[in-house]
């Protein structure tokens, strides 16, 4: 599957499906308490699946800097 | 995982709550869950006029829209800082919410107001871009408040912000910073009431929002904020959370809840007073306040190296008038 992370930069990534989300974050080694997971727009929870045939977003919920 | 309202496929986890809801009820606990704080901790009446202070992120867009459909008069409020083409995409998605909700909004630029970008301050004043960033958004977004006859300023300042400003207190054992944490700051002479609606909400919770709502916002962030010590707090916060939910919200609630009090209690002087500064009036602890001694000293360096003309004296007055744009 193609799993692309926006943590905010864009950046690509293949990953062989299916996998649950949890699993996909630990590959990724991306914390999931910082990010939303989404695929084709639809937000998918940690005991989710993926496919192999999936684009699944990894969106970076953390910002920055003082404000 | 199950919508604990009606069964359906959930889209959005609250661990820390032990929930799961469906795109529906997330969005209707989250609205709550703002409701709620504002209630609890009377930081807002119906009848008030708010200014939103609108970055152009998710959190202060989602904070607007909340604002927006909990029935308050809201009119936004963006600085322009000119930090190149990230201030310009943040102008850009900020005008498109407001646009396309038909919210008065007030941009203040502040090359046209004050005639420096952030960048130039810093670098005339060699001093950190968010120190310097900081207190001047601090100062604008309170002065435009007093001036116009806001009852409130709201910020979209969210539970990771909170929980790791603490503890980047918390470990430098920074008493006077410590106790002015809270979600929120009353009105003073000249000191605009300011709140913290999004205070108990995960900055996760908030994107979750922000992306179900299909809300514009800008996802990129702000060149000078890369390495910064909030992100390694916000971090170290998020890994612990993940092993034991719950943890943020407590370290923030239990030490507004149990420790301020006694700290304040506990601290010497209690409250410093507050001055009128000698240049602007605005409220300060010293004799010229932070804003107008920061660019004070900045206008003296322009001056010498040929940036503003040789007769340009600062002005805490902007050069213009803080009105709504005409939403087209
Ligand atoms: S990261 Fe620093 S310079 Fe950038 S907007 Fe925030 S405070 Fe200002
Ligand atoms: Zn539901
Ligand atoms: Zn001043």
């Amino acid at each position: 599957m193609k799993v692309v992370l926006r943590t905010p930069d864009r950046e690509e990534r293949e990953l062989k499906g299916p996998l649950r989300v949890a699993e996909l974050l630990k590959r990724l080694n991306v914390v999931p308490e910082g990010v939303i997971v989404a695929r084709d727009g639809e937000l998918l929870t940690l005991d989710d699946e993926v496919g192999d045939q999936d684009t699944v977003e990894v969106i970076s919920a953390v910002s920055g800097g003082r404000r | 995982m199950k919508c604990r309202v009606c069964g359906r496929k959930a889209a959005v986890e609250v661990r820390r709550q032990g929930q799961a809801f469906c795109p529906e009820h997330y969005l209707e606990w989250f609205e709550h869950q703002v409701e709620r704080a504002i209630r609890r901790h009377r930081m807002l009446r119906k009848s008030d006029r708010v200014l939103v202070a609108v970055s152009g992120g998710k959190d202060s867009i989602a904070l607007w829209e909340v604002l927006r459909r909990l029935g308050y008069a809201t009119t936004g409020l963006h600085l322009q800082l000119g930090i190149g083409g990230y201030s310009q995409r943040a102008l850009e998605a900020t005008r498109r919410y407001a646009g396309e909700r038909g919210l008065p909004l007030i941009v203040v630029d502040l090359r046209e107001a004050y005639r420096l970008s952030i960048p130039e301050l810093a670098e005339l004043t060699r001093r950190r871009t968010c120190s310097v960033c900081g207190l001047t958004k601090r100062y604008v977004i309170n002065r435009v408040a007093v001036e116009e006859g806001f009852d409130a300023v709201a910020t979209g300042h969210n539970l990771d912000d909170e929980a790791s400003v603490l503890l980047g207190n918390v470990l430098h054992w920074q008493t006077d910073a410590l106790v002015r944490q809270g979600p929120v700051l009353p009105a003073k002479e000249k000191l605009a009431k300011r709140v913290k609606p999004l205070y108990l909400l995960t900055e996760r919770e908030i994107l979750a929002y922000t992306l179900l709502r299909r809300l514009p916002y800008q996802h990129e962030e702000c060149p000078f904020s890369v390495g910064a010590k909030s992100l390694l707090y916000k971090e170290a916060l998020n890994r612990i959370e993940a092993q034991s939910p719950g943890t943020k919200q407590a370290f923030l609630e239990q030490y507004l809840k149990r420790i301020e009090p006694v700290l304040q209690a506990g601290l010497p002087a209690g409250e410093v007073a507050l001055k009128a500064c000698e240049r602007c009036g605005y409220p300060t602890t010293g004799e010229v306040c932070a804003f107008c001694k920061t660019w004070d000293q900045a206008y003296r360096w322009a001056r010498k190296k040929r940036i503003l003309p040789g007769e340009s004296v600062f002005a805490p007055e902007p050069a213009l008038r803080f009105a709504p744009e005409r939403p087209n």
